[in-house]
């Protein structure tokens, strides 16, 4: 009962002009972001995060985290309209979305899209309300050795979880772990990996790479496809809303069951886009008519963007309550509170009451607003995709280089974010994933003091990762993780070897 | 499986600039080497236990040693595999360059210029090179672009971006 009147003087926070102003405008710029190639969730939120530095917290991460859920609805519109998925996690949504809209159901489309959207938010958002106190009361007895424990669970669920070559994921995490290495060692003050330049004495920015990373190199892949918007038409009127709404209930089996494994895939670091695939596939095999899928099935948007919503905003109860992002996004956040002062762990519930409570209580109300707001919007950004790409293109760039500037104001970075740009575009084509090395930058000097801490106290045994129940326990779920997903990769080269070589020789011949 | 390979890959030579397994070996090169660099340097400064704990390079340089394992894996798995698709085309790397000089020399200059000018000069040129717009339409959208930015980010936000002997010449 306690958490319930906390949320609700977080929901008396949020309900002021200027926070309800924030939300809406980061509602805005979240959809432009989201629709607009080579801008995402994680630079979008990246590139803002600079003009944040002097407000309070609250209102910061109001405006930063209802770019997300903009971002989180806008990628639906390209994928339906132009076939062009603009966030990963909406690829799955262009499967049946382009198709309603070549059979003149863009506006069904569309609708579905953002309604499955708003439930599966409200599913995660109700999770993190009811679960992150309980876990976050849980990890307040948590010390180094179990800190460390359940970061290396999420790397080794990253490894596990991964799509990608695992020896990929392994360097890209690694990576990440040497940049955030570089310059001042926090613990004995020594210069690490400078080689005697001073622009390295800083380390290198999360914020900074992640402009790079997901930015320029997103605008270096859409110019290699020589891009060409060619959308179809939409218009969301009030009947088709209220029509494609009353058909919801017949799905509310899929709803449910997406939005369970957004939320799953979202606590655990599979991130939206693993979620928005899965729900998808699950939604097909559990289909009466599975061929429909592919060729404008309702159910075939619904699933997806359900499921990736759910995760997207789940990501965000790791965050809150243990601090520790379950997907890039919420990785940047992540360091946006420490920007503004703040630690993250679960000593945020009990230090910061009505910072935790007035983000869960807008989350409430940032999807909301964003699913009317969407809704009321969707011709206007389709247009904006209609602006020639050589308009856009330079702007983009233009706005990430002063989003890298902007972070320290140093010309150094806007270097660092072109070379992280190129970095980021040629990993891509590579399949090596950019969220751990992300992930493990923001996260780098965390992990490490909280492992020399714990070699501290056993001075140099790794048996303190097995002293008691509780850090035993993380530890040998994250290597017996870590070992399954190994095995199973290697089960499955055994078995698609063959395969290929009936592939290579179909294709040749 | 080299037969079926070497056809693929004479089909594939016209327009392909680099295949699939030269950059998958360049790039795990590049990465091993990243790894050696992290180990060195780490060694260097202290990688092993001090009476006070763990040294500075202790983490680091055990991250290093991770990196060069793994790259060798893939340079190993590179190897083995022998794809010999396209990594890049040769259209596709012309459409990338086409972007990538641009964005170089942009960053260059702003150096010198500041980055309201060269922002303008960029998407001007942007527009009326690739995009190929009139001139007049291009320096308006580049001009209004970067004055907008400049009202937000010196007036609204109040965060000085860097400016250059054109924004000195009106007392900024």
């Amino acid at each position: 009962m306690d958490d319930i009147s906390l949320l609700l003087n977080g929901f008396y926070t949020v309900l002021s002009w200027q926070n309800l102003g924030l939300m809406g405008i980061g509602i805005l710029l979240g959809i432009v972001v989201g629709v607009l190639p080579g801008l995402g969730g994680p630079n979008g939120v990246a590139i803002l995060l600079p003009l944040t530095f002097t407000m309070n917290p609250t209102s910061a991460i109001i405006l930063l985290s209802c770019i997300y859920w903009g971002a989180l609805f806008g990628g639906a519109i390209t994928s339906v309209l132009f076939n062009i998925p603009g966030e990963a996690w909406s690829v799955a949504t262009t499967f049946d979305g382009y198709p309603m809209a070549q059979q003149g159901r863009a506006g069904q489309a569309l609708t579905s899209a953002f309604t499955g959207s708003f439930f599966g938010a409200l599913v995660g958002v109700l999770m993190i309300t009811f679960l992150a106190p309980l876990v976050a009361k849980f990890a307040l007895r948590f010390g180094p050795p179990e800190f460390f424990a359940v970061y290396f669970l999420t790397f080794c669920s990253f490894v596990g979880m991964g799509k990608e070559p695992k020896a990929k994921i392994v360097i890209a995490m690694c990576i990440g772990f040497v940049l955030a290495a570089v310059g001042m060692d926090t613990i004995s003050g020594q210069l690490r990996m400078t080689f005697g330049m001073p622009v390295l004495l800083r380390g290198f920015d999360f914020l900074v790479a992640v402009i790079g990373l997901f930015g320029i190199s997103e605008i270096l892949m859409t110019m290699e496809e020589g891009l060409a918007f060619k959308g179809k038409q939409a218009s969301i009127d009030l009947k088709v809303v209220l029509k494609t709404w009353a058909t919801m209930p017949r799905y509310f089996m899929t709803l449910l069951r997406s939005s369970a494994i957004g939320c799953w895939l979202g606590i655990t670091p599979g991130g939206a886009t693993a979620a928005s695939f899965m729900g998808y596939g699950v939604a097909k095999k559990m289909s009466k008519q599975p061929d429909s899928f592919g060729k404008g099935n309702v159910e075939g948007v619904l699933a997806p963007e359900t499921a990736a919503h759910a995760a997207g905003t789940s990501a965000l109860l790791p965050m809150l309550a243990l601090g520790i992002p379950g997907s890039a996004t919420a990785a940047v956040l992540l360091g946006g509170l420490m920007i503004w002062g703040l630690q993250p762990g679960p000593l945020l519930f009990v230090e910061q009451k009505d910072f935790v409570w007035g983000l869960i209580a807008s989350m409430y109300l940032g999807n909301l607003s964003g699913l009317i707001i969407v809704l009321a919007s969707v011709p206007l950004f389709a247009a904006i995709l209609r602006i020639p790409f050589s308009i856009i293109a330079p702007a983009i760039l233009v706005v990430c280089a002063i989003g890298a500037f902007t972070v320290h104001n140093a010309q150094f970075d806007i270097w660092l974010m072109l070379i992280f740009g190129i970095i980021g575009y040629v990993f891509k084509k590579l399949d090596y994933p950019l969220a751990p090395l992300v992930l493990a930058l923001v996260l780098g000097d965390r992990a490490e003091d909280a492992f020399r801490q714990s070699m501290l106290a056993s001075k140099g045994g790794l048996g303190i990762f097995w002293s008691n129940g509780l850090v035993g326990t993380i530890m040998t779920l994250a290597l017996l993780g870590l070992a399954w997903s190994f095995v199973g990769a290697l089960r499955e080269r055994l078995k698609t070897r063959p395969m290929q070589a009936v592939n290579a020789d179909s294709r040749a011949g | 499986m080299s037969a079926p390979d070497e056809l693929h890959g004479a089909a594939a030579e016209s327009d392909t600039a680099i295949t699939r397994r030269t950059a998958e070996l360049v790039i795990g090169v590049l990465l091993a080497l990243f790894g050696l660099l992290a180990v060195v340097s780490n060694y260097q400064i202290g990688a092993g236990w001090a009476s006070d704990g763990p040294q500075a390079g202790y983490f680091p340089l055990r991250m290093g040693v991770i990196i060069l394992f793994c790259s060798i894996i893939v340079i190993a798995q590179a190897l083995m595999k022998n794809d010999r698709s396209a990594f890049v085309e040769r259209a596709q790397l012309r459409l990338v360059a086409t972007v990538l000089v641009p964005l170089i020399v942009y960053v260059a200059a702003i150096q010198f210029t500041g980055i309201y000018v060269a922002s303008a000069i960029f998407i001007c040129a942007f527009m009326a090179f690739i995009g190929k717009f009139n001139w007049w339409k291009a320096a308006a959208t580049g001009a209004g672009f970067s004055l907008a930015l400049f009202w937000i980010f010196e007036f609204m936000f109040q965060v000085p971006l860097p400016k250059g002997p054109l924004e000195a010449l009106f007392g900024f």
